[in-house]
Parts: structure tokens; C-alpha cells; sequence
């Protein structure tokens, strides 16, 4: 039913947008790759000329590295264990019945919405501060010392922050998933004596393997580049630097961009990486 | 659905759910309980849960010493600005896309998602260096800008997912019918698609006034929302902890009440259809 011209009118329908993103993606990336195959220090005279991959080894082997990258890994990985179990159990017990089903809803997701600074901040000072927080009081109660969370147990307390934060993400979109399970194999499976663990295993758990991916993959895109909860909270201090954490150093604090600019195409190489998973699965959903 | 239960199993449902309901909200709410607080208070041991002395003063050393309301209208215009932006760009795009598709729309949908992907910090500079250059540092408009480009692929996906939903048939029915393209996008197309248009507008409203990179890597005291506002917080002196919850409070309550409209909307915007 498509005429020819209400074809020519939907490619200029499209333009603006594509256009824009075109420029959005293409410009800053290869003003990013240009710099970093130059020696720019702006405030230290500026661009120093041709660097050729001195910035992409500097990068890599300074001493910041290889602790940026196992910071990251330590986060990215802890909250996605936290959020994606606790996620499936959540999910599961909300998908049960029971009384004011709407309002547990709405207690669980609100963390989603809380913006990240105030996340960060209410945690670290009204929860995790040894002196006046409320965990330190919870430890005096029971006569124990209360502990220096954000200096002691730094990555403990900034995967509990980002895993408050996003495991309502993981609890929405599993029990999204649980709730389009078809009851009656479930019931069958029951009917023929199948214990409720085996049930879990070999039912529930298959039929959510997609949604647990799709959570997986766009939490790490998303955990990959925390930065407000850092920012708020350590400053990069006690270990966490993770790798956004030193792109952001590098390039403004000390003003490197060079060296900043090649750590920022290693990010996005390593994004990449996980994007392509994705899309594949966003891409073969599209055709069904 | 509702499977039938005993009440017995019902009743430990309830009681199982709302127990771990409330530990996930009690941060917000001790926040919410500790705005009302005197700064005494607010670090009193044993913790003082609701038999305190309420007070709103808080609020109002919040708003005379900071300038509260500018931050608030900081939010409010770069949140609002650029998911409206995105909105009327992303409109006929993805009107387009949905009904006069071709064999590229496909992979055009994947590559603005792919845009999507791109880490900030990796384009930090050249973003921060353009602002400088064309004087968009801490202005408003500079960050409506960015904002609008961050969540278009998200509201053209929305957008595209929820166009595709209107039935075709009734766009055949309209032509049929003698109805121009004009009064068919107006009397037929438009009225269906303002829930979905709404929604779309809901969430990325939320996600842009969360938005905590480039609102606090790009205004300094003039255009700072409300994210850079909370930051502020983060060198403070002497006992704050009711003054930053009540700054926090008033920082997200508007966010968590359209949040909480918007559950359904979560799930598909953030997903990009992959689960449904």
C-alpha cells in the first residue's frame, strides 16, 4: 500500500532524527580517536602533536589500570549477582498471591526512581557512616564496633548502593517475564508430584532464561559507566576507581586528553562487546 | 492470574512480601521521616523513628540557603525540554517506520539503539570542548541538547513499539472512507497514539531528571538541576543529615509519583521490546 510518495515523505519524516544521532555518534567519536593519537595537555601547552599509540600503552600500563579494571569488574559483577538473584526470588514472591500485591509493588520499584547523587549520599552518610549512620547505631545495640564502611568495606558499600538501586530494574522485568508463564504446566508439574524446587529448576528457571539475559546485558551497559554514586560518594578513593571513574580523572581533573581520550575507546570497545550481545537478542525479537 | 491458595499460604505471602517491601523502601522513607527532624535528631541514638519533635525547618533553611527553587526549575526545564525535543523529532520518525516500513527500517531501529550503547565518559571531551567553544557550559539549553540526544533512540523505540500497535486496518478503513492523509494522521492516527505518547513522555522525563553524568560533568552554579544541587551535599559542614534529606526528599518526590504511574511503560522502554 506504500506509494512512492508516501515513501519519499517517510524518508524525510525520518531525517531529523537519524541525522541528529548521526552526527551525535560520529563527531564526538572522532574527535575522541583524534585525540587520542595526539599528545594534547590543554593546559600544559596545548596539542603537542602526533602521539602516534603512545597514549593507548600508556594507558594500560600505567598503575592505575589494572586496579581500575578489576574495581569495575568487582562491581559490575557483585551487583549483578545481587540484583539478578534476588531479582528472581523477588520476582517470584510477588508473583504470588496475596493482599496489597500493588502497593509491594510500588515499595520495591521506588528505588529505581531515586536519582543517583541522592542514592549515593543518603547511603554513605545516614546509613554507612560509622559514627552516626544508622548501621553504626544497629552495631552499638548489639555491642559490636561499628564498622568504617565507605574507608574499610569500600566496595562492599558501593555494590550494596548500586544493587539497591537497580535491583528494582531486575524484580520489573523478571516478574514481567514469570507473569507470562503458563500456569497450567506449572500446575501440571505439580500434579505430578514434581517438588516445588524441581519446579523452579526445570520450569520457571528455563522460561525466564531470556529476560535474565536481557537483564544481564543492560545492566552491565548501564553499571559499566556508574559514576554519581562514585563521584558522591568515594571520589575514587579506597580502591574504586573504576575505569569511567579514571577516564573522567584523566581527562578533566588532570587534563590529559590524550591519555584520557585512548581510555575512553578502550570503554567503548569493551561496551561494544556486551552491546552486540544484545542487539542480538533485541534484533531477533523484532522479526517475530 | 490468581491461582487459588489456602488463606494459610496467602496469609505468609502477605506477611513475607511486605516485610521485604518495606526493608527495599525503608531508605526512602527513613530519608522522608528524617527531613522533619531537627539535626539533634536526625543522629539521636537509640534512632528516633516517629516520636520526634516534627518540624518543616529543614525545608525552609534548604530553600533560603541554596536557592532551592532554582534547581528545582533547572530540573524542570532541561528534563522537560529535551524529552518534548526528543518528542516532536522522534514523532515522525517513528510514525514513519511504523507504517510505511521499507527493508532498512529494521536496521535503522538497531543502529539508534546502538547509539544508545556508546559510554559518556568515552566522548566526555569532545563534548565538553564543543560546549566551551560554542559557550553552551552550564546553560540550559546545552544540556537540553545533550539530554534530547542521550533518550532519543529510547523514545523513538517507545514511540515505534506503541505505533506499531495501532491496527492497520483501521488506517484502510479511514482511506476508504475518503479520508486525506491529513485528517487521517489527525482524526484517526493521533487520537490512538497519545497514550503511548504520553507514556513515552513519562519515563524519559524520569530518566533525564536522574540523568547524573553529564548534569554534573557540564553546569556548575547557574544551570545545575537538581542532581548537581544533591552533590553539593557531598563536602558539607557541620550536622546536615535533616537538611540533605530534606533537600533529597524534595528532589525526588515528583520523580517517585510519575515513577510510580510509569511501571508498565519501565519495562518496554528500558528493554527495547526484548521482553514482553
Amino acid at each position: 500500500m506504500a506509494t512512492k510518495a508516501s515513501r519519499s515523505a517517510a524518508r524525510l519524516m525520518m531525517a531529523p532524527a537519524v541525522i541528529l544521532l548521526l552526527g551525535w555518534m560520529l563527531v564526538p567519536l572522532i574527535m575522541t580517536l583524534w585525540f587520542s593519537f595526539r599528545n594534547y595537555l590543554p593546559l600544559r601547552g596545548g596539542d603537542l602533536g602526533f602521539a602516534g599509540f603512545d597514549n593507548y600503552v600508556r594507558f594500560v600500563t600505567s598503575s592505575s589500570f589494572w586496579p581500575a579494571i578489576g574495581a569495575t569488574l568487582i562491581i559490575v559483577v557483585g551487583a549483578l549477582l545481587i540484583t539478578v538473584l534476588l531479582g528472581i526470588l523477588l520476582a517470584i514472591l510477588l508473583d504470588q498471591p496475596m493482599w496489597g500485591q500493588g502497593i509491594v509493588r510500588i515499595l520495591v520499584i521506588a528505588p529505581f526512581f531515586v536519582m543517583p547523587t541522592v542514592s549515593g549520599l543518603v547511603w554513605k552518610n545516614m546509613f554507612l557512616d560509622s559514627v552516626n549512620g544508622l548501621f553504626a547505631h544497629v552495631a552499638k545495640f548489639f555491642g559490636a564496633t561499628p564498622v568504617e564502611w565507605m574507608i574499610d568495606k569500600p566496595f562492599m558499600s558501593i555494590i550494596l548502593i548500586v544493587s539497591w538501586q537497580w535491583l528494582p530494574f531486575a524484580t520489573l522485568i523478571l516478574l514481567t517475564a514469570i507473569q507470562s508463564l503458563d500456569s497450567e504446566q506449572l500446575e501440571a508439574a505439580e500434579m505430578d508430584g514434581a517438588p516445588a524446587l524441581k519446579r523452579f529448576w526445570f520450569i520457571t528457571i528455563p522460561h525466564l532464561s531470556r529476560a535474565i539475559t536481557v537483564v544481564l546485558l543492560i545492566e552491565t551497559i548501564f553499571l559499566l559507566s556508574i559514576f554519581a554514586e562514585i563521584f558522591v560518594t568515594t571520589a575514587g578513593a579506597f580502591g574504586t576507581k573504576t575505569l569511567t571513574y579514571l577516564i573522567f580523572q584523566r581527562v578533566l581533573e588532570s587534563q590529559n586528553v590524550g591519555l584520557g581520550s585512548a581510555g575512553g575507546v578502550y570503554a567503548i570497545i569493551l561496551a561494544n562487546i556486551v552491546a552486540i550481545f544484545l542487539m542480538r537478542i533485541v534484533g531477533k525479537n523484532l522479526d517475530a | 492470574m490468581a491461582r487459588a491458595v489456602t488463606p494459610r499460604r496467602k496469609t505468609i505471602n502477605t506477611a513475607l512480601a511486605w516485610a521485604v517491601g518495606l526493608i527495599i523502601f525503608f531508605p526512602i522513607l527513613w530519608t522522608i521521616l528524617t527531613s522533619f527532624k531537627t539535626e539533634g535528631d536526625a543522629i539521636a541514638y537509640p534512632p528516633k523513628f516517629l516520636f520526634f519533635d516534627w518540624t518543616l525547618e529543614n525545608y525552609a533553611i534548604v530553600q533560603e540557603r541554596s536557592d532551592y527553587m532554582r534547581y528545582l526549575w533547572n530540573s524542570v526545564v532541561i528534563a522537560g525540554g529535551s524529552t518534548l525535543l526528543g518528542v516532536v523529532i522522534a514523532v515522525p520518525a517513528a510514525w514513519s517506520m511504523a507504517f510505511v516500513p521499507s527493508k532498512r527500517t529494521k536496521d535503522i531501529l538497531m543502529w539508534m539503539l546502538s547509539t544508545k550503547m556508546l559510554p559518556a565518559v568515552g566522548v566526555l571531551y569532545p563534548i565538553y570542548l564543543m560546549f566551551i567553544k560554542l559557550g553552551l557550559l552550564d546553560t540550559r539549553i546545552g544540556l537540553v541538547i545533550v539530554l534530547m540526544l542521550i533518550n532519543l533512540p529510547i523514545i523513538v523505540w517507545m514511540l515505534y513499539t506503541y505505533f506499531k500497535e495501532i491496527p492497520g486496518e483501521i488506517l484502510e478503513a479511514a482511506r476508504m472512507d475518503g479520508a486525506t492523509l491529513k485528517s487521517e494522521i489527525l482524526y484517526v492516527l493521533t487520537p490512538m497514539a497519545v497514550p503511548g505518547i504520553a507514556s513515552t513522555i513519562l519515563l524519559n522525563v524520569i530518566l533525564a531528571w536522574n540523568e547524573a553524568f553529564w548534569t554534573l560533568n557540564l553546569t556548575a552554579a547557574k544551570a545545575g538541576p537538581l542532581t548537581a544541587f544533591i552533590a553539593s551535599y557531598s563536602s558539607p559542614e557541620g550536622l546536615f543529615y535533616a537538611k540533605l534529606s530534606a533537600a533529597s526528599t524534595m528532589a525526588i518526590a515528583p520523580i517517585l509519583i510519575m515513577g510510580w504511574f510509569s511501571q508498565k511503560q519501565l519495562v518496554r522502554g528500558l528493554t527495547f521490546g526484548a521482553v514482553k
